[in-house]
């Protein structure tokens, strides 16, 4: 390190003596980023610049360095903070979403209280973001002035140290739920697992086979959903939702409601012989995506946990005529409760892991390819169903009448993904569950399969050998995005067939293949939901709505909420292992957080000075988590520290100035506009307005006296 | 005052030609939507003018009009207020607050004689990089066309600690003759000198 650190030029600090005023003294530190700042910014001018023009605002020295963040860059601002009596500290480099937290820790280590360091981002919104070396010089120069205005104003704070409760929130039972469950259940903590639906277990519960190893689906996942409905950590809410989040990292406050079942979970013995004796059949949309029937009274499917069925109330024949309570009749534990309401459960958890998962892309979007218009298109959850042995058709691969095998299938690819009519992005997994029904379809029938892509994408551990094996079971791959799906024969051997019309973009012509059954490898789509869940967890999502991960590379399953992760594909389209994979991380993260039984907070907090405050109540209304109560006694407003999240908005609602907002305050926040315009865009000071008012040249004049 | 502002600027004594007239621009983020995008057009390279400066508020909610009022009293050509869209604020509503004070302000801020479109509310979410980096373009395109702000400069450099109130007295106060006010000054602004003196504090 010290060798490291003796390497620094000795030009490259410029030291500005003594402070004019009072005993602020302000180190700046300006970081090349290698030549990500350097090669754009002029970052030892900047340096030079705010050593000699930044005096009078308490700049005691200004150093540029290679790479700040680096051990020594840490080691030249610990330093100067004790050799130097440094007392504010301000960071020219990149995003403080980055490294804010790097150089408070350095700042403290050095014996400062960290929230007298100020990072400025002059990567980001500087030289990444503009090409004018000379303009992006002195923009670096200006956000560099207006973090020393900045920190100037800036107090020592303590950050506010909650207590986290152990137990955690699973929304969302699928496979990356049912991940992030069992970790934090076998490492000994509470885990409440809420569901939507009937029972857990999400699309993996529908498929057949996995890719690339055709592990059979349920094979793999219902031990662990057994493990999951008994684990003496889990509770497991199925048939529920989550309709309020409030509180924050260690302390949310979650209301779920509970739907009613109408049947009674401790009483049910999941014999099942209620869904025998129902009379009433109904198409299931959900499971058996419409290729299957259930009762009125159901698990989804044979493997369901929990057991315990519900009554599919729209559907039942008693809540529709008053009569009929066959389930009731024969159930032996008199489970059946036709009385049972909703219940609303208040839920006390310090961590949320949201594993909501993904909605299939519809395909009856894509007319050209003639889902629900052609009987023999069937989507890619459809052919899952179709070939699964528990299916509808206990897995016997045949056309929409039930009997005929195919002689001949198509598996078409992205369907809804890459795009532009639909969704750009590329849904991950559809080449690889693409390759799986070719192989299905083989194994199950006599067909000759075609497959016809854009680009095959098989990146993954063991995949690309998946596709060659398909390649050797003799499919027949053909590059080209299919334009149309028709029945429309134009000779006598496409009559009675499914027609793909396909531009073979490998030999450059239009093609036509008749065939009689065409599956549609739909990609994956956000949950329809997607943007209301986001804003009921205070989390973001994109422009898709796919969730904002807190950082895409570095920080996968935790977001910008402190307490809130995500895991699978409510973050955008993945494979099992990686749905798995996540579950387990956010898992750990959660863990760390328990473990560590306290945790330091933001304190970015507003508070009313009482003896300001004229009590007229107009920010009582401007906080949405209720954080500020009106005194009838004092007659004066106050603010929960504990509930305050930090925003703002009642510091700026003030008209007395009365609210002052911690790390957020008007005189930093004036003080940094002022920074910032202290030169024009051409680097030479900024004229100031000179105020519209009358006399002003008296005033002035007044004022030179 | 007129929403029709001059295209060419104002010959201003000293001032550049209006073709290589470069704004300055302070842009209001907010921490969790705007701010990302900031930092997403960054990661991902894509470029926009200079011109503008941005400042960090946890919330568009945050924004105190003084803050806009201080911008263009310390030279600032126009300000750009952005945050997350409505709807998806990370405080709940935030946001809805700020459009209503925005839209006030923008009202207060033309009868103070700036043209409205160097006022300017932009919402973009974490993902936007790219609209946030075209929206910062355009706006400084617009302000560009418009010019720099028309503001009297002065040279009051340091009025802290000064006795406002005691000089206006000292200059008979409202009692006297309005003066010759340069730089096209309406006579009707000196209604507005406390927000601008606070502002510049």
């Amino acid at each position: 390190m010290t060798a490291e650190h003796s390497h620094l030029p000795a030009g490259n600090a410029s030291s500005a003596g003594l402070p004019a005023e009072g005993d602020i003294r302000i180190g700046v530190y300006v970081c090349h980023c290698g030549s990500n700042i350097a090669g754009v910014v002029d970052v030892a001018e900047v340096a030079r610049w705010a050593a000699e023009n930044l005096r009078d605002q308490g700049v005691v020295v200004a150093r540029d360095y290679k790479f700040m963040c680096s051990s020594p860059g840490q080691e030249l601002v610990t330093d100067d903070i004790k050799n130097l009596g440094l007392n504010r500290i301000v960071v020219a480099a990149c995003s403080p979403h980055l490294h804010e937290n790097t150089f408070r820790t350095a700042t403290a280590r050095a014996g400062l209280n960290p929230y007298l360091c100020e990072l400025v981002s002059i990567r980001e919104q500087d030289s990444w973001v503009h090409t004018d070396k000379a303009a992006a010089t002195v923009k670096a120069k200006a956000i560099l002035a207006g973090g020393v205005e900045r920190v100037r104003r800036n107090e020592p704070l303590s950050p506010m140290t909650v207590d986290i409760n152990p137990a955690t929130l699973v929304v969302g039972g699928g496979i990356a739920g049912i991940s992030a469950t069992l970790e934090l259940a076998d490492a000994g903590f509470k885990v409440y697992l809420v569901e939507k639906d009937a029972s857990i277990g999400g699309h993996m519960a529908q498929f057949d086979k996995t890719f690339p190893t055709l592990d059979c689906a349920a094979c793999i996942l219902t031990p662990k959903m057994v493990t999951a409905g008994t684990h003496p950590n889990v509770d497991l809410l199925t048939w529920s939702e989550v309709e309020k989040v409030e509180g924050y990292v260690g302390n949310f406050t979650v209301t779920v409601r509970k739907k009613a079942r109408y049947v009674k979970e401790d009483l049910c013995n999941g014999c099942g012989v209620c869904q025998e004796k129902c009379p009433k059949k109904v198409l299931d949309e959900v499971f058996e995506a419409g290729l299957g029937y259930r009762k009125a009274i159901y698990t989804p499917f044979a493997q369901a946990v929990p057991r315990t069925p519900v009554i599919d109330r729209p559907n039942c024949t008693y809540f529709e005529k008053g009569t009929c309570k066959a389930c009731e009749k024969f159930c032996e534990t008199n489970a059946i409760d036709f009385t049972q309401e909703d219940t609303v459960l208040t839920l006390e958890v310090g961590n949320i892991i949201i594993a909501t998962g993904y909605d299939l892309f519809d395909a009856r979007k894509m007319t050209q390819y003639g889902y629900g218009r052609l009987p023999n298109v069937f989507t890619s959850l459809e052919f899952e169903r179709l070939s699964n042995s528990a299916g509808p058709t206990n897995g016997a691969v045949v056309l929409r009448d039930g009997v005929t095998e195919p002689k001949s299938v198509a598996i078409v690819h992205c369907v809804g993904s890459r795009d532009r009519n639909h969704n750009n992005y590329c849904s991950a997994i559809c080449c690889m569950q693409s390759l799986k029904f070719a192989h299905l379809v083989k194994e199950h029938t006599e067909a000759t399969i075609y497959d016809f892509y854009i680009d095959m994408r098989t990146a993954g551990k063991g995949y690309d050998e998946f596709y060659q094996r398909i390649l050797e079971e003799g499919g027949i791959f053909v590059r080209g995005k299919p334009a149309e799906i028709t029945d429309v024969a134009r000779t006598p051997d496409e009559e009675g067939k499914l027609i793909i019309q396909v531009e073979d973009t490998l030999v450059g012509q239009q093609r036509r293949f008749p065939v009689d059954m065409v599956i549609l490898s739909s990609g994956l789509e956000p949950r329809a939901d997607a943007k209301e869940l986001a804003v009921r967890f205070g989390i973001s999502c994109s422009f898709d709505g796919w969730a904002i991960e807190k950082h895409p590379k570095l920080d996968p399953v935790a977001t910008m909420t402190e307490g809130v992760f995500v895991a699978g594909c409510v973050s955008g389209p993945k494979d099992i292992p990686a749905s798995v994979a996540q579950g387990a991380a956010a898992a750990a993260r959660v863990l760390g957080r328990i473990q560590m039984k306290k945790m330091n907070l933001e304190p970015i907090k507003a508070t009313v000075h009482a003896e300001h405050c004229s009590g007229c109540r107009i920010c009582n209304t401007m906080c949405p988590y209720n954080a500020i109560s009106f005194d009838d006694v004092k007659g004066v407003s106050s603010i929960n520290v504990a509930m305050c999240q930090g925003c703002g908005t009642c510091v700026a609602a003030c008209p007395a100035g009365a609210i002052s907002g911690t790390g957020f305050s008007d005189e930093q926040v004036l003080a940094q506009i002022e920074g910032l315009l202290r030169i024009g865009a051409d680097g030479t000071p900024l004229k100031r307005t000179a105020y519209p008012v009358a006399h002003r040249e008296e005033i002035e004049e007044a004022v030179r006296a | 005052m007129s929403a029709q502002a001059p295209v060419a600027p104002a010959p201003v004594e000293g001032a550049a030609p209006a073709a290589t007239f470069e704004p300055v621009i302070i842009g209001f983020t907010c921490n969790w939507c705007s701010y990302r995008a900031a930092d997403l057009a960054g990661t991902a390279r894509t470029k926009y003018p200079p011109n503008v400066r941005l400042i960090r508020l946890m919330c568009s909610g945050r924004l105190d009009p003084t803050f806009v009022l201080k911008a263009f009293a310390e030279g600032a050509d126009a300000v750009l207020v952005t945050g997350c869209h409505p709807g998806e604020c990370h405080y709940i509503e935030q946001n809805y607050k700020a459009l209503r004070r925005f839209q006030l302000l923008q009202r207060t801020i033309e009868a103070l004689g700036i043209e409205p479109g160097r006022f300017q509310l932009v919402w973009a979410s974490a993902a936007e990089g790219v609209r946030l980096a075209n929206e910062i373009a355009r706006v400084t395109e617009e302000v560009r066309a418009l010019g720099p702000l028309n503001w009297p400069a002065g040279d009051i450099v340091d009025i802290d600690g000064v006795d406002l109130d005691a000089a206006w007295e000292a200059t008979g106060g409202d009692a006297g003759e309005p003066p010759e006010t340069p730089g096209g000054v309406n006579p009707d602004h000196a209604a507005a000198k406390l927000p601008a003196a606070e502002a510049a504090r």
